[in-house]
């Protein structure tokens, strides 16, 4: 199943069937948002964590999402200068990368990853799920559009669980403000029964992608669910969600898997298959965009394959049991944003990630901490220490940054991460062989 | 014997330890890891097994020869005669490489002067070598581009003077020489050097010098084996250390702060580019580490440039520091701004000591952050690597721990700048023995 393509001269890339044809999505709905005009379509404008596509989609509206333009621009290596442009614009240092990659990019004139213009929003959807910067970020882009902004509020799982005032305190908003705002943008009226099949394709293929990341439990895991978590997640966190091509996707992915089990491989990496599997690891936090391959190198080459990650349910959890519901068509929407790890109290996340560690075997913990993500570092050195304390297995912590080059300093990435691979080894072979002193 | 080895090549220096198999240490050897951590490699260790020789004089001498006293004074006496000795080879090898680049144009109507020159530099080097090397001489640094480019550099202004020539011509040989000088490992063998030091103590007469030239001999007769070596620090991927052989600093100066202090559960180890927070177990084994990330704020290597941008040398800094009463207080840890601080805060007519007193808080505010981030301070406390020899630092550290963790034993090793080559040396012991840790077998 493993097709080489040759991007760049120097080496071929290794990517497995599934990941040329999620390229090709990606490349489709990038194709289609820069036509949207042409097309006579509008635009939406929204985000990963909390991501309505299946309601976007009921007012035909094409789905537009300012991170993942954020990230595309991090792995083409454009979001330095855009990052830089923003800071001249009067943007401080210490600001989210995507944020000022997205309004560098606007202020550089809007060129999207396949080199045409990106169309401008007619509808800001904003379901805030916990990131407070999303919403600065909204502000911002209201000011540059001046088109309707939609303001959903998702309440904090503070308490560690969904209650039914929370629903219906979403399910109102969405009945009162978000539908009606979006039958006026959009000149289509709702259609109950539309979003209803949309979920219900959701679903389907929501229990792929949860079979996918859970064969990360075999040995050697099949996927890696970090770096490899990356390209799998794609589709279903943005604009294909509810739709045919996603279960298609999710289906040809799980074939792609199964055969790998079956084979008893490890996970494809851009120098192709994984030889042997020596650390199993649980990441915490997003990952660096901007030398991504590199960065998966220095996991790979070790042999550390990463068998969970959060970062793999921000655009949504499903390997807890939710699923969308087409019989809840409206509280399932809500259910949806308030589970997103985003959304998820300090208590949720470490629950979470021990889980993580026990249920698939992890060595370790690794935490990547991203410089300008306050709603991901906020606590994180108290996840690891709490995580630590509760499985017995050894953390680290490392820093990054999402999509600015100048975070990202390589030689240091790779000396903490050998520290800790051999760290990991050494309590292996060491542990309870009372080392002399 | 069989002897193991550990080489921490650290940004600023490179050092070794040689371990016996009864996990003794036998010797140590630091050198400036240059930009060339093949040779600070080969000259640190070669520094360690010259070591190692005198602790085995030590051992061979044991009881009958003299009283400790005697046989320290022989020892201390042997030692500056050894590195007298070395420093005398190395500096024919400057003469000869200085000769070497008096050719070409520049020097086509000089060069002869400048020869004669040259010839009298280091006639006048040798002349006052011994006394450099005398038993109450103070050396700035054990470093033989720092003794002998000082004085080459205020002999050569002398000579140059007394000449009429330029003293630049002078400057420029040397400049050109040091560096291929410095990276060249003194060549003579080991033995040969530790002869004709023996032969210039029993010259001079020192005590026991009689008594003791056999037992010298026979121990200088013992081959060190190097058994097994294992490499660590930030050169260390630069080395030609195949994968078992390299284990990183984090598991080595944890593993070294544990043998020197079994007790110890938390090491802090500032180094010239890394401050380093480890938690370690009961045997050794680190169980969380944290590293200052993306900045090297609050390194030693900010100490240096402090040092530098005073004038001071910067083993000078922590004895002023220790004069205030007053420390300033200051919040950057940021290199490049301590330097504006620094003037500043001078040009307000702050003192000195109490700016630099502020200097020393600042570091150790910061490594007090990296170790809380790690995961605190238990019971026993070490502080290791280069900072840890500087008085004003220890201080600042040692009233930061009491106010955030009580009463805590502070372990310091006067040897703490070899903690990671240690841990190293022991490293490769066990890895001789058949038990690999830290690496995938």
């Amino acid at each position: 199943m493993k097709i080489t393509t040759s991007r760049t001269p120097i080496k071929e890339v290794v990517k497995d069937a599934s990941m040329l044809k999620q390229k090709e999505m990606m490349a489709a709905h990038y194709d289609r948002l820069a036509n949207a005009k042409e097309n006579g379509e509008k635009v939406a404008s929204t985000f990963v964590p909390g991501n309505l596509n299946e309601l976007i989609m009921c007012f035909d509206l094409v789905n537009n999402l300012p991170e993942v333009n954020a990230i595309q621009s991090g792995l083409r290596r454009k979001s330095g200068s855009y990052v830089m442009e923003a800071e001249k614009a009067g943007h401080s240092e210490d600001v989210c990368t995507y944020v000022k990659s997205d309004i560098g990019m606007m202020a550089k004139g809007n060129i999207g990853p396949n080199g045409k213009k990106l169309p401008d929003p007619d509808v800001l959807l904003l379901s805030y799920t916990g990131c407070f910067t999303f919403m600065k970020w909204f502000e911002l882009l209201r000011e540059q559009y001046q088109c309707e902004t939609i303001f959903l509020q998702t309440p904090y799982m503070a308490d560690g669980k969904v209650t039914p005032n929370m629903i219906q305190y979403m399910v109102k908003q969405l009945k009162e403000d978000v539908i009606p705002k979006l039958e006026r943008v959009s000149g289509v009226k709702f259609d109950i029964d539309r979003l209803r099949e949309y979920l219900r394709k959701s679903a389907r293929a929501e229990d792929d992608l949860v079979y996918i990341l859970q064969s990360a439990k075999n040995k050697p895991s099949p996927i890696d669910a970090y770096f490899g978590g990356i390209y799998y997640v794609g589709p279903i966190f943005g604009a294909f969600r509810g739709t045919d091509d996603a279960i298609d996707f999710y289906r040809f992915l799980r074939e792609e898997v199964d055969q790998r089990i079956a084979a008893g491989l490890g996970p494809v990496t851009p120098d192709g298959p994984m030889a042997d599997e020596k650390y199993r690891l649980v990441v915490e936090g997003p990952p660096n965009y901007t030398n991504f391959r590199q960065f998966w190198k220095m996991f790979y080459e070790e042999g550390a394959v990463v068998v969970a990650s959060s970062y793999s349910k921000v655009g949504g959890t499903y390997d807890f049991g939710f699923r969308h519901d087409p019989d809840r068509p409206l509280e399932t929407l809500a259910e949806y944003c308030l589970g997103v790890y985003t959304n998820r109290s300090l208590p949720m996340r470490v629950d979470m990630l021990t889980n993580y560690m026990n249920e698939y075997e992890a060595d370790g913990l690794l935490i990547n901490s991203i410089k300008s993500c306050n709603s991901f570092s906020a606590g994180q050195l108290l996840i690891m220490r709490e995580v630590e304390k509760r499985t017995g297995k050894p953390a680290a912590f490392i820093e990054t940054d999402l999509v600015d080059p100048r975070y990202f300093s390589a030689a240091n990435v790779k000396n903490r991460l050998e520290s800790y691979f051999q760290m990991v080894e050494q309590k292996r072979s060491g542990s309870g062989k009372g080392v002399a002193a | 014997m069989k002897t193991f080895v550990g080489i921490d090549l650290g940004s600023t220096t490179t050092k070794a330890v040689l371990l016996d198999e009864d996990e003794k240490v036998l010797g140590r050897g630091i050198t400036n890891s240059r930009s060339n951590y093949d040779t600070a490699c080969r000259v640190a260790g070669q520094e360690a097994a010259i070591d190692a020789r005198f602790t085995l004089f030590r051992r061979e001498f044991g009881a009958g020869q003299g009283t400790d006293e005697q046989v320290e004074a022989f020892l201390g006496a042997l030692e500056r005669a050894f590195r007298l000795e070395q420093f005398l080879e190395q500096l024919g090898d400057l003469e000869e490489t200085c000769l070497e680049q008096v050719t070409g144009e520049r020097f086509a109507k000089v060069g002869d002067g400048v020869k004669q020159a040259l010839a009298e530099v280091f006639r006048r080097l040798r002349e006052e070598a011994p006394g450099m090397f005398a038993p109450d001489a103070t050396r700035k640094s054990d470093f033989f581009r720092d003794i002998a480019g000082s004085r080459y550099l205020a002999v050569a202004e002398e000579v140059a003077r007394e000449a009429g020539l330029a003293y630049d011509l002078l400057l420029n040989v040397y400049d050109k020489s040091i560096i291929g000088v410095e990276n060249r490992p003194p060549s003579g063998g080991l033995s040969e050097k530790f002869k004709q030091a023996l032969e210039r103590v029993a010259k001079e007469g020192a005590g026991l010098a009689g008594e003791l030239l056999e037992p010298v001999e026979r121990t200088l007769g013992i081959e060190l084996e190097e058994t097994y070596l294992v490499g660590t620090g930030y050169g260390r991927v630069t080395l030609p250390f195949s994968k078992e052989h390299i284990r990183s600093e984090i598991l080595c100066h944890g593993l070294g702060a544990h043998m020197m202090y079994p007790k110890t559960r938390t090491v802090l180890d500032i180094g010239g580019q890394d401050t380093k927070g480890i938690q370690v177990d009961a045997s050794g084994i680190v169980e969380n580490f944290q590293m200052n990330d993306r900045c090297a704020a609050g390194c030693g290597r900010y100490l240096g440039y402090i040092a530098d941008e005073m004038n001071m040398g910067l083993h000078e800094l922590g004895p002023l520091a220790m004069k205030s009463g007053k420390p300033a207080r200051i919040n950057s840890t940021c290199t490049v701004f301590a330097g504006a601080e620094l003037r500043d805060r001078l040009a307000l007519g702050e003192k000195r000591e109490d700016i630099l007193a502020g200097l020393h808080r600042a570091i150790i505010l910061r490594a007090m952050s990296i170790i809380s981030r790690s995961g605190g301070i238990d019971d026993q406390f070490t502080f290791t690597g280069g900072v840890a020899k500087n008085e004003a630092a220890v201080r600042e550290l040692k009233k930061l721990v009491l106010e955030n963790y009580g009463e805590v034993t502070i372990n310091i090793d006067p040897d703490s700048i070899y903690t990671g080559a240690l841990g190293g040396a022991e490293f490769a012991r066990r890895a001789a023995e058949g038990r690999v840790e830290g690496v995938v077998a």
